[in-house]
C-alpha cells in the first residue's frame, strides 16, 4: 500500500512546508489587523471593510493549509458541507442584523 | 495491509481504519463524520455571533469595548492559540511519518501554548467580573462572555482531549485507531482557531474601532 489509511480522510497529510506557510501567512494577517486598529491610520469605513477583508483571507489560508480543503475529488463532500453551512451562517447573521437594525430604526 | 482487502465493504465491522486504496475506510468515515459535526458546531456559533452583533451597543450606561479590551493581551492570545495549531499540525505530519517522540513533543507544545490562551482568557474574565463588567451587567457583556466563553469552553475540552491522547500514545501507541483520533483531535483544534479568527476580528477589533 503505498499511502496510510488517514491519507484522504477529511483532514488530509499536510508537509512541514505546508503548515510552515499557512502559519507565517496567519501571523502576518493577524498583525496586519491589530496593526491596522492600533496603528489608527485609516477613517473608520475602510478599517472596518479591511479587516473583514484580512479575515476573509485568513479563514481561507485556514481551511487550506490546515483542514487542507481543496476542490480534490477527496475533499468535495467536506467542501459542499462547509459552502452549505456557509449558506446557513450568511442567512442566519445576515438575517439577524437586517432584522434587528430594522426594528431598531422603527422604534 | 492483510489479505483482508477483498473484504473491504465501507464501514464493515473490524476494518477500522483498513482498507483498499481509493476505498472508503473507517478512518475516511470517521473523519468526515467529525467534520460534520464541526459544520454543526460552526452553525452554534453563527448563532452567538449573531446575537452578540445585535447585543453589541447594548451597554446599559456600563462599559463600553473601548473601556475594557486590552488589543496588545488580545494580540499575544492570539498569537498562542495560532502558535499552538501550527504545533498540532507538526505533530500531524511526524504521525504519518510513524515518528512517535516528535507527535508527543507537537502535542505537548500544543497543549502548553492552548492552556496558555486559555489562563490568559480566563485573567480576562476575571478583570472585567473584579471590576464589575461581569455579564449581568449589559446586553453587550452578556453576549461577550456567551460567545467568549462557549470558544473557550471548546478550548478547554480540546485540551482535555490532548491530554486523553498522549496517555493513548503511551498506552496503545500509533495504531490505527489512535491515529484516527488524532485525525480528528486536528480538524477540532485547527476549527477552533478558524472560530477565533472571527472573535478578535468582530468581537474586539471591531469593537474598539465602533
Amino acid at each position: 500500500m503505498s499511502h496510510s489509511p488517514t491519507d484522504n480522510a477529511g483532514a488530509a497529510v499536510g508537509t512541514v512546508k505546508s503548515y510552515a506557510l499557512g502559519f507565517a501567512a496567519s501571523v502576518v494577517l493577524t498583525l496586519l489587523s491589530f496593526g491596522l486598529v492600533m496603528g489608527g491610520a485609516l477613517p473608520r469605513l475602510p478599517l472596518i471593510l479591511a479587516l473583514f477583508a484580512l479575515a476573509v483571507i485568513q479563514l481561507f489560508v485556514q481551511l487550506r493549509f490546515f483542514l487542507h480543503v481543496d476542490r480534490s475529488s477527496a475533499m468535495y463532500w467536506n467542501l459542499m458541507a462547509l459552502l452549505f453551512t456557509f449558506f446557513l451562517m450568511f442567512l442566519f447573521i445576515g438575517g439577524s442584523i437586517w432584522i434587528m437594525y430594522g426594528l431598531h430604526e422603527r422604534m | 495491509m492483510t489479505t483482508a482487502q477483498t473484504a473491504h465493504l465501507p464501514g464493515a465491522p473490524g476494518h477500522e481504519a483498513h482498507g483498499g486504496p481509493g476505498g472508503h475506510d473507517m478512518g475516511e468515515i470517521q473523519a468526515f463524520g467529525f467534520w460534520i459535526y464541526l459544520m454543526s458546531d460552526l452553525i452554534v456559533f453563527s448563532a452567538l455571533f449573531a446575537t452578540y452583533v445585535v447585543m453589541a451597543h447594548n451597554y446599559a450606561g456600563g462599559p463600553t469595548p473601548k473601556d475594557l479590551f486590552e488589543l496588545p493581551a488580545v494580540l499575544v492570545e492570539t498569537m498562542l492559540l495560532l502558535t499552538s495549531s501550527a504545533a498540532y499540525g507538526l505533530a500531524m505530519v511526524a504521525m504519518h511519518k510513524g515518528d512517535l517522540r516528535s507527535v508527543r513533543l507537537g502535542l505537548v507544545a500544543a497543549f502548553a501554548l492552548g492552556l496558555g490562551f486559555l489562563v490568559m482568557e480566563l485573567a480576562e474574565f476575571q478583570h472585567f467580573i473584579g471590576i464589575g463588567a461581569g455579564p449581568d451587567r449589559s446586553g453587550f457583556l452578556s453576549a461577550f462572555f456567551t460567545l467568549v466563553g462557549t470558544h473557550g469552553l471548546h478550548v478547554t475540552f480540546g485540551l482535555l482531549w490532548i491530554v486523553v491522547m498522549l496517555a493513548q500514545l503511551s498506552s496503545k501507541g500509533l495504531t490505527a485507531p489512535v491515529k484516527g483520533r488524532l485525525t480528528r483531535l486536528g480538524m477540532f483544534w485547527h476549527f477552533l482557531d478558524i472560530v477565533w479568527i472571527g472573535v478578535f476580528t468582530v468581537v474586539y477589533l471591531l469593537g474598539v474601532v465602533q
